[in-house]
Parts: structure tokens; sequence; C-alpha cells
């Protein structure tokens, strides 16, 4: 009989993503049995909206995350517009658009170069990029320089990303203009001229340095195409809305709305959104719909350990972000250029569409859908219109609800709020990183990512890379996740990459 | 407010390490003149921890122009003189544990030294359990601890952004998690290193840059270079109203009193008269733009109570 070797272990903080990570794995015998994702800030936002003014929730939640504020400033003012019952003119539409387009390519270039990419290459001999640990950086010296040179490159690149969404925008981080209605900025011949110049440049950069880039890295480390898979069950609430239907289900979105169970591409019922709250320090009940959410925390109650809820559809486990988007369009084709980019580049790569489901997949999911977007947002540019409306007028009512469905960079992202006496009553936000890094819910079923690390294989417990490469897969962003650590909470082993 | 007392230039100038680094190859082959680069290029010491952030202020400043982030980060800040960012938690390499040795070596190591940087407001509601920051024994250390520790052993701390300076959103009413800026957390700490804020939601980098250089340069700056809430008047010292772009809008009398509308944009809750920051002459994102030039009302995000003391935000002060 063979001694079963089981520790737990700890990384703490997972550096290199946004936000306070925690990630815990039990292994034994070399394979993760159980694991838990935990982020360890608590910023209470949802409490600082209730009692505001309405129209202040804009500026508001788009400080969850300094790397993603655009798509809480369209969530939102989509929520506030639901709830008053306006649409946005054709302007106002176009150039959220935009300015959402902007935010995808910075995010996603940031993403894979800065923090990313120094899983797979060792990156410049000076500090911050020493002390590393040294181990399993397999890349052949001359690709090693070439991605110095790219990470470097890249961050020059990504700040004409921010520049073409403060052209429209203000500033960036932080949006200016979104405001409910539409937005506050009336489109000059110049602002449409110098967005198309930066986006030429964005374009250069993504066909010919980061794609190429991914597809060297995925090609070196082919084995991360079978690690990582998570739970195959996809989730998209959509990107760029292409018509003004005040319905979001029925609305046109560039990419669609939509979810894939079981291989089948299904539509949305926003109305089947719960939230379990079993394994999350609360104790308000589980399964309500986020519209009319409830929370209140208890850090000491038994059996949880996290603070964030699990939100499920229809009471399962759903993966969100460039995988569920990209994935879906392949295979609903309801993106034809979309589908073209993956099977071209699975051909290129000799690989199966179920190779997508892995560490190396959303790593190609994003590369393309940053490929896709530019080339999208330059027809955008050109449906501005100069001398027309950009902003619909809007009165608060005494009391109404509204949601706002939209897609972050890193996925599925939905706003609801409640108002009261004309101001906020409740405000709820389930975020992208909620649905990918939520603890199991009220029937045991773990999140994506601590799905995604069950079953990997830990060589060496001291330093468990991949896992910290799985979790970053997933482009996890914790500012946004409501957290707090459980007081006292003590780990056996305590081991780092 | 005692913002700046203690540190001169002189320690400023011993900010400055001495340290032999990246310079092996040319060593074994030029002794002389690797001598000679290491006296002429002054390394400073700098540990940038984010406590109760978005992220929002980083990647702000990564989006410098002159000079460029590799620059600040790979090469010289100004010619002769270069940053070492020991401790990142967004851009490090290392992850962890060793992450965080690699902070706690580095306070050690330039003791007095070194310059902590802050991002993000500081919980410290039931002793900062709000936030915390890797393990100790099994127990979570909080930024709390970590601002005490980094903070008490920094030459100078630098807060960028709102958040670092005085709380910011997440101190915000009801403030759940108890956020405080650093000069608050100082003084209930009793710390007596000196702090410059650099605020702003996001800090402009040119403000960040602008700060180091100035000290770099010249030196910790004097009590009247900075305002009451620990600012360069460099950069706070003017109002954007003073500089507005619609002040002719102003005078004429043309308020917009919906988004979109051509005016001043004081209906609308414009908060420029109530804030100080060069906005309107320096511009964003490579001077493509900035608040008000999109329609949108300054929200005074570079004053010490921001947001509650600027609620509603588009509503007449």
């Amino acid at each position: 009989m063979i001694d079963t070797i089981r520790t737990t272990i700890a990384i703490d903080p997972l550096t290199r993503i946004e936000g306070h990570l925690k990630i815990e794995a039990t292994i034994e015998n070399k394979k993760v049995i159980d694991a838990k994702s935990e982020g360890t800030l608590y910023r209470g936002f949802e409490q600082i909206l209730v009692g505001r003014n309405p129209l202040d929730a804009i500026q508001i939640t788009q400080r969850f995350c300094g790397v993603c504020p655009t798509p809480h400033a369209i969530a939102s003012a989509q929520a506030l517009e639901n709830a008053f019952g306006i649409m946005p003119p054709t302007n106002g539409r176009v150039i959220r658009n935009i300015m959402q387009g902007g935010n995808y390519i910075q995010s996603h270039l940031l993403h894979f170069y800065h923090l990313a990419s120094l899983d797979y290459f060792r990156g410049p001999d000076v500090p911050p990029f020493i002390p590393r640990y040294e181990s399993d950086y397999r890349v052949p010296q001359t690709v090693h320089e070439a991605l110095t040179n790219h990470y470097i490159q890249a961050y020059q690149i990504r700040l004409k990303a921010h520049e073409l969404c403060a052209i429209w925008a203000g500033k960036m981080p932080h949006v200016a203009s979104i405001v409910p209605g539409g937005v506050s900025i009336n489109p000059r011949l110049d602002s449409i001229t110098t967005s198309l110049w930066r986006l030429k440049e964005l374009t250069d950069f993504i066909d010919n340095v980061y794609i190429p880039d991914v597809i060297t890295v995925a090609e070196v480390y082919r084995d991360y195409f079978s690690i990582g898979t998570g739970n195959k069950k996809l989730l998209s609430f959509g990107l760029f809305d292409l018509d003004a239907e005040p319905d979001v289900v029925k609305r046109k979105r560039f990419i669609p709305m939509g979810r894939m169970s079981n291989g089948k591409i299904e539509t949305v019922d926003p109305r089947k959104i719960t939230e379990d709250v079993k394994s999350s320090w609360y104790d308000s009940p589980s399964h309500l719909q986020p519209g009319n959410g409830d929370t209140k925390p208890n850090p000491k109650k038994s059996g949880a350990y996290s603070w964030l809820k699990a939100p499920r559809y229809n009471g399962e486990v759903y993966e969100v972000g460039p995988l569920a988007r990209m994935a879906m369009a392949y295979e609903s084709k309801s993106n034809p250029k979309a589908a073209q980019l993956v099977e071209d580049t699975l051909k290129k790569l000799k690989l199966g569409p179920e190779a997508l489901y892995s560490v190396m997949g959303r790593h190609l999911c994003r590369a393309l859908e940053c490929k896709l977007v530019a080339d999208e947002i330059s027809g955008m540019i050109m449906q501005v219109k100069l001398d027309e409306p950009v902003c619909t007028d809007h009165e608060i009512p005494d009391s109404a609800q509204g949601m706002g469905l939209w897609c972050a960079a890193r996925g599925a992202l939905g706003h609801w709020i409640e108002i009261k006496n004309g101001k906020i009553a409740r405000y709820q936000a389930v975020v992208p990183t909620t649905w990918n890094a939520s603890p199991k819910d009220d029937k045991g079923q773990p999140g994506p990512i601590e799905q995604a690390m069950i079953g990997t294989i830990v060589e060496d417990t001291e330093n468990p890379f991949a896992l910290a490469r799985i979790v970053r897969s997933f482009d996890p962003c914790i500012a946004c996740a409501v957290h707090l650590i459980e007081p006292g909470k003590s780990v056996k082993k305590f081991r780092m990459v | 407010m005692s913002i700046i007392h203690s540190v001169s230039r002189r320690d400023f100038i011993r900010w400055a390490v001495a340290a032999p680094v990246s310079l092996n190859f040319i060593d074994d082959f030029l002794p002389k003149l690797a001598a000679a680069l290491q006296e002429a290029v002054k390394e400073y010491p700098i540990i940038w921890l984010q406590a109760s952030a978005c992220s929002g202020c980083s990647v702000s400043v990564i989006n410098t122009i002159h000079p460029s982030i590799k620059n600040v980060i790979l090469e010289q800040v100004i010619p002769g003189h270069q940053l070492k960012l020991l401790y990142h938690g967004t851009l490090m390499a290392a992850t962890g544990t060793l992450s965080l040795d690699t902070a706690r070596d580095a306070a050690n190591k330039y003791k007095g030294k070194y310059v902590l940087v802050v991002e993000g407001a500081i919980p410290t509601k039931e002793k900062g359990i709000y936030g915390t920051l890797g393990e100790k024994d099994g127990e979570p250390i909080s930024m709390l601890e970590w601002i005490d520790f980094l903070g008490r052993n920094a030459m100078a701390t630098l807060t960028v952004g709102t958040c670092a300076a005085y709380g910011g959103f997440p101190s915000a009413e009801p403030n759940p998690s108890g956020s405080k800026g650093v000069t608050d957390v100082y003084q209930m700490l009793n710390i007596a290193t000196p702090v410059i804020n650099i605020p702003g939601c996001p800090c402009h980098p040119d403000w960040f840059i602008g700060t180091v250089a100035k000290i770099l340069l010249y030196g910790m700056p004097k009590p009247k270079e900075l305002d009451e809430f620990g600012r360069l008047k460099l950069f706070f010292g003017r109002s954007v109203h003073n500089r507005c772009i619609n002040r002719d809008y102003l005078d004429e009398g043309i308020f917009a009193s919906r988004f979109g509308q051509e005016g001043c944009l004081l209906e609308l809750g414009c908060k420029g008269p109530f804030t100080n920051a060069d906005c309107p002459i320096r511009l964003w994102n490579g001077s493509t733009n900035w608040c008000i030039n999109a329609g949108a009302p300054c929200i005074g995000c570079t004053e010490k109570g921001f947001p509650d003391a600027h609620s509603p935000i588009y509503q007449r002060r």
C-alpha cells in the first residue's frame, strides 16, 4: 500500500494580476484534488453607492478597476438608461463602442505582455524582473530576445490604445464622457482622423507582433493546450451594440449574447442568473437574483471561505471571457470573421477546437479577439456623424429598476440598480472575475478557476508554476470583486512559484 | 501640516545608492569605464506598494511618454539617474512569498534610503483585516502592517493618486473598510517619514515623473513649494477653473444645461472652481484630450474629500 502524500499549498499574493489574489490547492500524489481562489481586499463599493444620486454610479463603479473602467461605465450607464426608459442616439452608441474597443486592445496587450508573458520567458535581468524562479523557461535564446524587445515595445503601443479611448473619453483610466443617455463629447473631425491613425499603429502591432508571439509561445508550450481545461460551459453577454433595441436580450450585438452548455449554443435569460452564498461569508439567502441581491456579511460563517458570491446560470457554473466569446463565435458561426480567425489559427497549429479549452487556448482567443475588435472599430470610427446628437435627455424617476449587461475584456459584466426616492437604494455588480473566481456553490460545484486547477499535475510543490499559469490565463481582476480574508485562517504549507 | 520637515537635499543625494549592478560585462573588459559609469549613474531604490487600489494609477503612470516607461524602469529616468523598482505587485516577475521577501529584504537592506510609493488607501478598520497581503505563520498580514513596516523605514513616501493621498473612493461614506490616506495613517502610527502627495484619479504620469525629477535634481521640496494638502504647487498651484477652455462661455453667460450642449459646465456640476490641477494646460493621454474638452464636468478628483465633497457629481455645488 502506497502512503498518500497530501499537502495544501498557497500562493499569496499571486502577482501580475489586477488586484490582490490568493490561491490555495490541495495536492495528493502530485495531483490537485481541491482548489480555492480567494481575493484579499474588501472595499465595499456597493455599500458606498447606496443613498447617492443615481448618476454618480457611472463615475463610482469605474473605480472598481483601473484596467477596465470603460465597461463598468457602459454597464452602469445602460442600467441607468434601462431604469430611465431611454436609449442613446446613434452617435452615443457608436462612440461608446469605440471607447470600449480601445480599452479591449489596451487590456489584452497589457495582459499578454506585462502580466502573463513572464511565465514563459525570463525578461530583462533588472528589477522588477529579478528575482524570479528559474524554471521551465523553454523558449530558445533568439525568441527570448525578441519577446524581451516586444515586452518593452508593447508598453509604448498599449498607450496608443489608451489615447484612442481618451480621444473620445476625455482621459484614461476612468472615462469622463460616458453619461446617462449617451456621451457628453461632440465629435470633431480631428477626433476621427487621429483615431484612425492610432488604430493603424495598433493593428500593425497586433497582426505582426502580438499574434505571432502568442503562436510562438503556444508552439513551445504545446502541452498547455491540454492543461487548465475548466468546465467547458461558456457565457457571454455580447459586445458592441449595433442597434437601439431597448431590450438588451433582443439587441443586436457584434459579438452576440449567448451561452454554451454541453456543446450546444443557447440563449440567455437574465432572470436565471442567481448567486449562491453557502461558501461565502454572508448570512443572506442563496439563489437570489442580483437585482434583488442582499448582502449581510458574517465573517465567522462556518464552512465559508470567500467573500465572493458564486454566480450561477440556472444553477450551473459558467466561464466568461475571450475563450467564451471566441469559442462560441466559432461554434455558432454567429460572427463569421471570428469563426474564420479561430478556424485558420487552429489549422495552422494543427489543433482541434477542444484545444481552445486550455491555458494556451485562452491566450490564443484573447489575441485573436484583439485583432477582431481592432479591425471592427476602424469601421465604427467612420460611422461617427459630425453635428448629430450624442445624448438623449433623461429624468431621474422616483423609483425604478435597471439592468445593464455588457462584456468587459475579461468577460460578462452585469450591473443592477434599484432607485427609490430618486436615490440609489440597491446596487449590485456581477463582474467577470466573480464568475471565473467564484467559490463552491450550494451544490458543492467549484468555480471555473477552481475546476481548471483541479486535476493538474504539480511535480514540485515548492514551485507550482503550472497553477500560476492556469490562474493568469483567466486574466483575473480581483479589484472588481468584493472580498475579505478570513481572520485566523491557517494553511498547512505555504509555497510559491 | 508636517508633510516635510526632516529630509534635506543631502539626504536625497544619499538616496542614490552606489551599488554595482548589470555592468558586469563591461567590468570584465573596461574596469576604468565601469568605475566611471558607476560614479555617473546614481541608483534610487523604490518600493511600490498597492493597497486598497484599482491599479488605475499604475496603469496611468506607465502611460508616460517622455521619459518612456522603458526609460523609467530599465534605463534612466533622467540622464544620470536610475530608479531601481524593487517591488511592484503588478509588474514584477516574482510571485508569492518570493515577491514579499523581495520587499522585506529591500526595506532592510536600504533602510532609511529607499522611497516608498503608495497606491491606494489603507484599510484600518479591525486592525486592517479588510486588506491583506501575504501571510506569516498562517495569519494574514494586513496592508496596515506593511505600511507600518515599509513606511517607518523609508526615507520619504510618495502617495500616487487620491486614494493614497487622502483616502479617495474606498473612504467614501460609509467607509466600510475604515480606509485612510497615508498621511492620516502615519499620524495614527506615529510615523515621521515625510510624505509628498501626488493626487488624481488617476495620478497623471507627468505629475509622478515630475515630482520624482524635482526631488532627484533639486532635493525634497521646501515647505513653500507645497500647498496645505502636501501637493507640489508646480502642478496643483492653480485652479482648473481659472485656466479653463470654457472661460469665454462663462464670460458671455452661456451655460450647458444638458450633456453634449456647448457652454460652461457649471450647471452640470463642474467642480473646476474648487479643484487645483493643471489639466487645462497639461491635457491627458499624449495631450489628446481632457475631461472638460470632452464635454464632461471636472469631478474634482485631485482634491482632499473627493468624492464625497463633490457629490452629487452632476449637480452644481
